[in-house]
């Protein structure tokens, strides 16, 4: 029964709908300030460093770095039951900025801090598009 | 700049943490109303001396208006009022604010309560709520967290402590032996509430062992490293110097406090994890109390996990960075040991009753400096540290305390 619990989905903004649109066509965007230099995500409308409005999405490659990880033993909530275990993680690209997600292909016990991992792009269809990763 | 250390600490009172509540169902402000009373005749104030409140979020009979409401209810003519929204650092900030205005001089009789007894339901009652699943503070669109964190599962609190735990670990000791350092402060804590008949705990000893070998909830963190809701409730009442010297008990003074914040998502933080917001706070609020970390007699800090208490401990400087597991093993954190923490029990021992968890420490560190604790008193009662936290280390909020 726990299976049918539809999952939450992301819903985009005006101003994060171009990071949706790249992850769909298999391409990652991150926001970079032409006043700072700064990048940054999550998409704002205004630089987290300085505030500028001057914020540019610039396609990275996406490789990364596990940052810190867990694994949920039991569900973190009923829609995603049917992924335990669940490895969830931060991520760190070469940018410095860090991506929430998860990582497919590789067993709880291997995962380490420190890992390097590569984008995996899940089409739901919904035509949504989550950044999971795995092992490089 | 700073406190003064002329607000105090008069009033206390709370309801015992119960896992199953089977008395009547009140509504929080009933709660308010009740639990309030009980601080103010243990203060020995008249309700009509009350000019000043704050409250946190639990208010659930409205969406805002919170202060004017309860005023209205408790018929108090107010002179300053707050509501503070720092999650589990609410009441520790709410206790710092009360000193600051009475400090001020706006006001003289502050009451602070946090309700956390389950209310009356119609049965028919937010079918909107009921069918909500995920467990997330940012629910609707636009939300960076229901955009960005909940899709992939991070859903607070577990997954975010579970984050510090393991950069903690991968960083400072990831040997089992490190493991059991930080389940040791789950025992400790224990051995306190097995001293505090009003934990949810009480009567039940824990080894170290014991919670490594509890189940795995969120690597590294284990069930008995996690907080248990309970239900129960808590009420602070301050009064200014002046004031405070015609109560009947010992007053406990505010010398210093402080808080810090940046972030709600850990994913998001801008100090490398494991640093957290209370290695802002605790240099500052000891510059104001004019007091050494080696004065305090007692630590009270807000242990919804384990690795809260750890991070808490090191980044407040009573150890360095790392160091923490060390001073656990070297230590009986019990409230007959040598470094003293938590000494009902905490959160861990006494299960976390809402809001009210984060005050249980500001009212142990009351009774433990006014001598209040039978079998639980540490030896040597003057001076304690207490610690908030709210969110996954959004928001950190501490206090230093001292008997007259
Ligand atoms: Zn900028």
């Amino acid at each position: 029964m726990s299976d049918t619990v539809p999952k939450p989905r992301p819903r985009p903004t005006p101003t994060s709908q171009p990071y949706w649109d790249a992850l769909r066509d298999e391409r990652i965007v991150v926001q970079r300030c032409r006043a700072c230099d700064h990048w940054v995500h999550y998409p704002r409308s205004r630089c987290s460093k300085c505030l500028s409005d001057q914020l540019v999405f610039q396609v990275v490659d996406g490789a990364a770095t596990v940052y810190t990880f867990t694994v949920a033993r039991q569900a973190t909530a009923p829609p995603f039951v049917d992924e335990v275990p669940q490895i969830i993680t931060i991520v760190e690209l070469a940018e410095g900025v860090r991506f929430t997600t998860n990582l497919v292909d590789v067993a709880p016990e291997d995962v380490r801090v420190g890992m390097r991992v590569q984008p995996v792009f899940d089409h739901g269809d919904d035509g949504m598009t989550l950044l999971r990763y795995r092992p490089a | 700049m700073g406190l003064r250390g002329e607000a105090a600490i008069v009033g206390v009172a709370d309801y015992p943490s119960e896992r199953v509540y089977s008395g009547t169902r009140q509504f929080s402000l009933e709660q308010w109303a009740d639990l309030s009373s009980r601080a103010l005749a243990d203060a020995g104030i008249a309700s009509s001396e009350v000019n000043g409140i704050v409250c946190v979020g639990d208010v659930s009979e409205s969406a805002m208006f919170h202060p004017a409401t309860i005023a209205e209810y408790c018929g108090w003519s107010l002179d300053y009022a707050e509501r503070v929204d720092l999650g589990g650092a609410s009441a520790v900030a709410a206790v710092w604010r009360a000193a600051a205005a009475i400090e001020l001089g706006i006001c003289d009789v502050v009451v602070v309560t946090c309700t956390g007894r389950p209310k009356p339901e119609l049965p028919s009652a937010s079918p909107q709520e009921r069918a909500r699943t995920v467990n997330a503070s940012s629910w609707t669109w636009g939300s960076p967290q229901s955009e960005f964190e909940v899709p992939y599962g991070d859903i607070p609190p577990n997954v975010g402590f579970a984050f510090y735990a393991s950069r903690y670990h991968a960083l400072y000791g990831n040997e089992p032996a490190d493991h059991l350092a930080r389940a040791k402060i789950a025992a400790d804590q224990r051995t306190s509430a097995c001293m505090n008949p009003n934990a949810a705990f009480f009567g039940k000893p824990i080894t170290p062992e014991d919670v490594l070998a509890s189940r795995l909830i969120a690597d590294p963190l284990h069930i008995l490293e996690i907080v248990m809701l309970c239900h129960g409730g808590g009420s602070v009442v301050l009064a200014s110097k002046a004031r405070a010297q015609r109560c009947p008990k010992r007053p406990v003074f505010l010398t210093g406090c402080g808080e810090h914040l940046a972030h709600k998502t850990p994913t998001y933080s801008v100090d490398e994890i494991p640093r957290t917001p209370i290695s802002y706070v605790a240099d500052r609020a000891f510059a104001m109390s004019g007091i050494d970390r080696s004065d305090i007699d007692m630590l009270q800090l807000y242990d919804c996990y384990t690795i809260t208490v750890l991070l808490t401990i090191e980044q407040s400087g009573f150890c360095d960075p790392g160091g923490g597991l060390d001073l656990v093993r070297r230590n009986d954190l019990s409230y007959k040991g040598s470094f003293p923490v938590n000494t009902h029990g905490g959160m861990l021992g006494m299960g976390q009753p809402g809001f009210a968890g984060g005050l249980s420490m500001v009212l142990e560190a009351t009774r433990q400096i006014r001598g209040e604790c039978g079998n639980r008193q540490v030896r040597k009662h003057d001076t304690a540290y207490i610690t908030g936290t709210g969110g996954i280390m959004s928001e950190q909020a501490a206090l230093i305390v001292q008997g007259a």
